[in-house]
């Protein structure tokens, strides 16, 4: 589904992506542990497309599609979902109005049918509930006065209504206290399908316990250093990123 | 309002002057609120291309009486809408003003609200989007009387400039003869969030769409005083198609 080949990549002229390979198979979860600044924000804003990371070599591939051609909302609709770190306020924008004008333009731009108003009240009010987020609060502007946690479920219950291909989640877990990890890893879990892969960005091993991953994948200084299954990420808990450099 | 006014005025410094005297002499439009009373007025400034418009509104708000009034300002080369609004005891006077400017459009609101007498409120919320080499103005003037104690005068400007060549003017003024007043105001001038931008982006809507999504929440917030809801989303419809003969 999606093939990272030797990415070099950076910003502000300063490489940070200095050689990444990866594969992920349909069907597959795969998480990236790494220390503070060894490019695991890069890696995801690369893969969304977001102004300013520029590419200055090697190749990203999903679903046979070169996926660096694309624009962003074109990544979006081509079936990738990133997950932000930091959610963004939107003051005057409703999540309901976001969500339902981003699930119709994904639609516009895959020539499928646009959901009616009815089909997407039902989408985002099961998701909300599945997910532990009032629906009350999908009326109010997009992430403004979430708590932390709020906003995390919140990208989840995006997550949930547009159903992407893959899912590329930055540091889903960061702020979270234990029950909403709980929620948010069902979230991940709930979406864990033969069809559907996701690429968990993480510093901890805690959200590894809730969504076990296929694949742990150690990156330091913009490459992949070692990939194991999920032990190697307590091991890494245990020795720390500074025995995997050598 | 006899004589062509010229830019040596502080009312005037940023008008378009040789578009000012296509327009001129203007007949002051009054409005007087009745003790007691609550009304509501929309002024819609949507002239022909190239044309020049200005509206001067003499507004009397009299003891606990209240208006709340609304301006889109967005047609012609040149328009302006002025009001000199005086508030009696316990008046309230809420105004939500919108500028939508683009090509070499000079829009502006003027605005001088006179608190007459004590415990009397305004509230003003203006929003700009100005685009191309426009210059959007907000001009206002709050004049505290002596007998105007507890008076609660708020004004909050915003713009947001589209392209390089845009301008935005914002002056707040104020001129307080009591001791125990609340006069808030701010202003500020920039541009589209980028990181709301790439958040939207992110999800699967367009630039364009995104931006149009963006810029309209933000006019959106001098419209939010419209009680009714149907007024409220018909102003809505008007902007939306405003904004998209800007870009």
């Amino acid at each position: 589904m999606l093939v990272i080949d030797n990415l070099e990549a950076g910003i502000d002229g300063k490489t940070i992506l200095d050689g990444l390979s990866l594969t992920v198979n349909a069907g597959e979860v795969h998480a990236i542990m790494g220390p503070n600044g060894a490019g695991k924000s890069t890696l995801s804003y690369v893969l969304a497309g977001r102004a300013g990371y520029v590419v200055t070599g090697g190749s990203v591939t999903f679903m046979g599609e070169d996926l660096l051609a694309l624009e962003p909302h074109a990544r979006a609709a081509a079936g990738v979902f990133l997950g932000l770190q930091y959610p963004v306020e939107i003051p005057g924008v409703s999540n309901l109005m976001f969500l339902r004008t981003a699930l119709n333009a994904q639609r516009v731009l895959r020539s499928e049918k646009e959901a009616s108003g009815a089909e997407f009240m039902k989408l985002a009010k099961a998701a909300a509930e599945e997910l532990g987020l009032p629906y009350e609060m999908l009326k109010r502007s997009v992430n403004q006065g979430f708590s932390g946690g709020e906003k995390k479920r919140n990208e989840m219950v995006q997550m949930a209504v547009l159903e992407p291909r893959l899912a590329v989640l930055d540091e889903t877990d960061s702020g979270l206290d234990i029950d909403a990890l709980r929620v948010v890893s069902d979230g991940i879990n709930r979406m864990r399908s033969p069809e559907r892969a996701t690429l968990l960005i993480t510093h901890y091993q805690r959200l590894l316990d809730y969504v076990v991953p296929d694949y742990v994948h150690v990156l330091v200084a913009g490459r992949i250093v070692r990939t194991g299954g999920p032990e190697l990420a307590h091991t890494l808990e245990r020795d720390g990123y500074v025995s995997m450099a050598a | 309002m006899t004589a062509l006014p010229t830019r040596k005025l502080e009312d005037w410094r940023y008008s378009d002057i040789a578009a000012v005297a296509r327009a001129w002499p203007v007949a002051a439009e009054v409005v007087h609120v009745a003790a007691g009373e609550a009304v509501t007025r929309m002024i819609v400034q949507d002239a022909a291309p190239g044309s020049a418009t200005i509206r001067h509104f003499d507004v009397v708000i009299e003891a606990g009486a209240r208006l709340d009034f609304h301006v889109i300002n967005s047609g012609g080369a040149y328009g302006r809408v002025a009001l000199d609004v005086s508030l009696h005891d316990g008046a309230v006077f809420t105004l939500g003003g919108i500028i939508v400017a683009a090509g070499e459009q000079v829009l502006e609101i003027v605005t001088t609200v006179r608190h007459l007498g004590p415990g009397a409120v305004s509230k003003q919320v203006i929003r700009c989007v100005a685009g191309g080499t426009a210059t959007a103005t907000y001009l206002g003037k709050v004049a505290v009387a002596r007998a105007g104690q507890q008076t609660d005068a708020a004004q909050s400007f915003k713009a947001l400039l589209l392209d390089r060549g845009a301008t935005a003017n914002a002056k707040p003024e104020l001129e307080i003869f009591a001791d125990d007043v609340k006069c808030a105001h701010g202003a500020t001038v920039g541009e589209l969030d980028r990181n709301a931008l790439f958040y939207l982006e992110s999800r699967g809507i367009p630039p364009v769409a995104a931006q149009a999504l963006l810029t309209r929440a933000f006019l959106s917030d001098a419209l939010v005083s419209i009680a009714d809801d149907g007024a409220r989303e018909a102003a809505e419809v008007r902007v939306t198609a405003m904004l998209e003969a800007v870009k």
